[in-house]
């Protein structure tokens, strides 16, 4: 099964003409995964057992033309809880931890019968965009195994963009979807807050994080977003809005769709080829109809820190719950239990996670809270507000997802702000809740080069709508990496 | 500086989180360097604007008070670390070696 010759629908529609089996299916993903992993060490876990019994099920009970998702593989990140299935959020600290429930995007996967093969790669508690952070192992760039494949979600981008899977789930409190997809030349969205349910998601920014799906092409992605959205009564903050089938008005045309390329997002540090790639990416939606002008979100530069310190005192606040005690790593020769927690803390997180902690624990102090905390959540005020006035006048913002193609391995760990500054153009759409799209939209250097769509809140439709007429009108996303010689 | 040692050691210990001396070393100069970085905000005026805590149609949200079945106890004992006898075991409050 080729991977890069097919789409979720493709493989559909084998399944129902039996063509192959699920089971065929899944074992040949598995025989997939095991050569090509090797080079792109993408998965943490392997789920094989439980997939082939799962996808033997699949057989037996049958697939009807309307389970489009049914019996086809999907990489989880090890962020999203999986019962029974060990979920580590790539940290010591949760080496061993075997959940006992599942995410609410767990069961509505398995609602919708598709088979999970196992759980890939993040930066530890999805701190990070390189995968550098991960206390397993740092998965490889799809395109260049000496490059980073972005972070935090880089183990299920490489996957997907080295055909090991046609689909995987990730999630964006900054960026996690998006830059990676950029990295490896595939398709990632962040939805709009609340679309998704966050119960079961290892908790890092509460009011950031959103659970969102990762392709090879939009249609795909539009798809595996319809499965997974929706009301939670167990996430408050989950939307009851209805949930539209987004791959019903995909082909729509795009005539007359007004679009804004925001000014500072080609100037902040944006490498020339990548500003050109996002101006050509402009030509061809004026090309399709759409009218496209410069607009001004004034604020942007202050994203990043506005992001930092809010991202991280809700992690301060969501990782007290790592003491020791009640799961977890237990720090070994501990002498009272004021022990038991500073030590396996100190011996279970990694530095950056350390480092996130530490900034917000300071942001949230007394005496600091009012210059740092309310300082973000005031200047966080002002860049919806900047949002809000350019979606006053147009139904879409294009910009580049990254200022860069993806770097090599090692070249930023060691500067933490330096690494936080990549996420510069990704960062405010998560503070403003909006949805957001990276799809491939050129090369530079053999790299990708990510294009992002920015919608206003629950416009996924449009965003998808604009991003499938770009994708048919070119062709950066048929590209295909060579992995080791061979694809 | 932005930060001094000290005031990292202090919000460490509120983090319950310990360095070693070079670890310190380290972590001072990042977190002087990041909130250098992050005081840029000082020079936007913010003056009578309001805070946001979250973008979600936030409202409140009520259940009925109806008693529903627990959690397996076992299960929710799965991943605890020491346990005896159907307890979370761990080591005394206070220490034992300061005692005597």
């Amino acid at each position: 099964m080729d991977y890069f010759k097919n789409d979720l629908t493709s493989i559909h529609n084998g399944l129902v003409k039996h063509d192959f089996s699920a089971a065929e299916l899944t074992a040949e993903t598995f025989k997939q995964i095991k050569a090509r992993d090797q080079k792109i060490e993408s998965f943490l876990t392997l789920n094989e057992e439980a997939a082939v019994a799962a996808a033997a099920q699949v057989d037996q009970a049958g697939i009807t033309d309307a389970e489009k998702l049914a019996g086809i593989p999907v990489g989880i990140k090890d962020n999203i809880i999986t019962k029974g299935l060990k979920t580590t959020a790539a940290s010591k600290i949760l080496e061993n931890f075997e959940p006992i429930y599942n995410a609410t995007v767990m069961n509505k996967l398995n609602a919708a019968r598709m088979i999970n093969v196992g759980k890939l790669n993040l930066d530890e508690f999805a701190m990070g965009g390189s995968n550098e952070n991960s206390a397993f192992k740092i998965t490889k760039n799809a395109w260049d195994q000496t490059k980073v494949p972005g972070g935090s979600s880089g183990g299920p981008a490489a996957a997907v963009a080295s055909g090991q899977l046609l689909a995987a789930l990730g999630t964006d409190t900054g960026g996690s979807i998006r830059q990676p997809a950029a990295f490896n030349g595939i398709v990632g969205v962040k939805p709009t807050y609340g679309r998704v349910s966050r119960y079961g998601v290892i908790a890092f920014g509460s009011s950031l994080d959103q659970v969102g799906p990762m392709t090879r092409s939009v249609k795909d992605n539009a798809l595996l977003l319809s499965a997974i959205a929706g009301h939670d009564k167990h996430d408050f903050t989950s939307s009851e809005r209805e949930v539209p089938d987004f791959t019903a008005k995909l082909d729509g045309d795009i005539k007359g769709m007004r679009i804004g390329l925001p000014t500072e997002y080609l100037e902040q540090g944006v490498d020339p080829e990548v500003k050109e790639a996002i101006l050509n990416a402009a030509k061809t939606f004026e090309k399709l109809g759409a009218t496209v002008e410069e607009v001004s979100l004034p604020h942007s530069k202050y994203g990043v820190p506005v992001y930092y310190i809010i991202a991280s005192s809700e992690a301060s606040s969501n990782l007290q719950r790592y003491d020791g005690i009640r799961y977890g790593f237990r720090a070994e020769d501990v002498k009272n239990l004021e022990d038991v927690y500073v030590r396996s803390r100190s011996e279970g997180f990694g530095d950056e996670v350390k480092r996130r902690i530490m900034l917000g624990t300071f942001s949230l102090s007394a005496g600091t809270y009012d210059a740092y905390f309310k300082k973000a959540a005031q200047v966080r005020t002002l860049i919806c507000r900047d949002f809000a006035d350019v979606f006053a006048n147009y139904d879409l913002i294009l910009s580049p997802t990254t200022t860069s193609t993806a770097f090599d391995i090692g070249a930023e760990i060691n500067d933490p702000v330096k690494m936080y500054m990549n996420d510069i153009l990704t960062i405010p759409v998560n503070l403003a809740g909006l949805p957001g799209m990276s799809l491939p939209a050129g090369f530079s250097n053999g790299m990708p080069i990510g294009m992002q769509l920015i919608a206003p809140q629950f416009g996924e439709e449009t965003m998808y709508r604009a991003g499938y007429a770009f994708e048919q009108a070119t062709d950066f996303h048929q590209a295909v990496p060579t992995i080791g010689g061979e694809n | 500086m932005a930060i001094t040692a000290d005031e990292v050691k202090h919000v460490a210990q509120l983090a319950k989180l310990e360095f070693t001396a070079d670890e310190l070393q380290m972590f001072a100069g990042q977190m002087d360097d990041i909130i250098t970085m992050v005081q840029q905000l000082s020079e936007v005026d913010t003056t009578g604007v309001p805070v946001t805590s979250t973008v979600a149609e936030a409202k409140n949200v009520m259940r009925k008070d109806v008693a529903v079945p627990g959690t397996d106890r076992e299960e929710l004992m799965k991943n605890v670390p020491q346990k005896d006898r159907g307890l979370i075991k761990v080591p005394a409050i206070i220490d034992e070696s300061e005692e005597a």
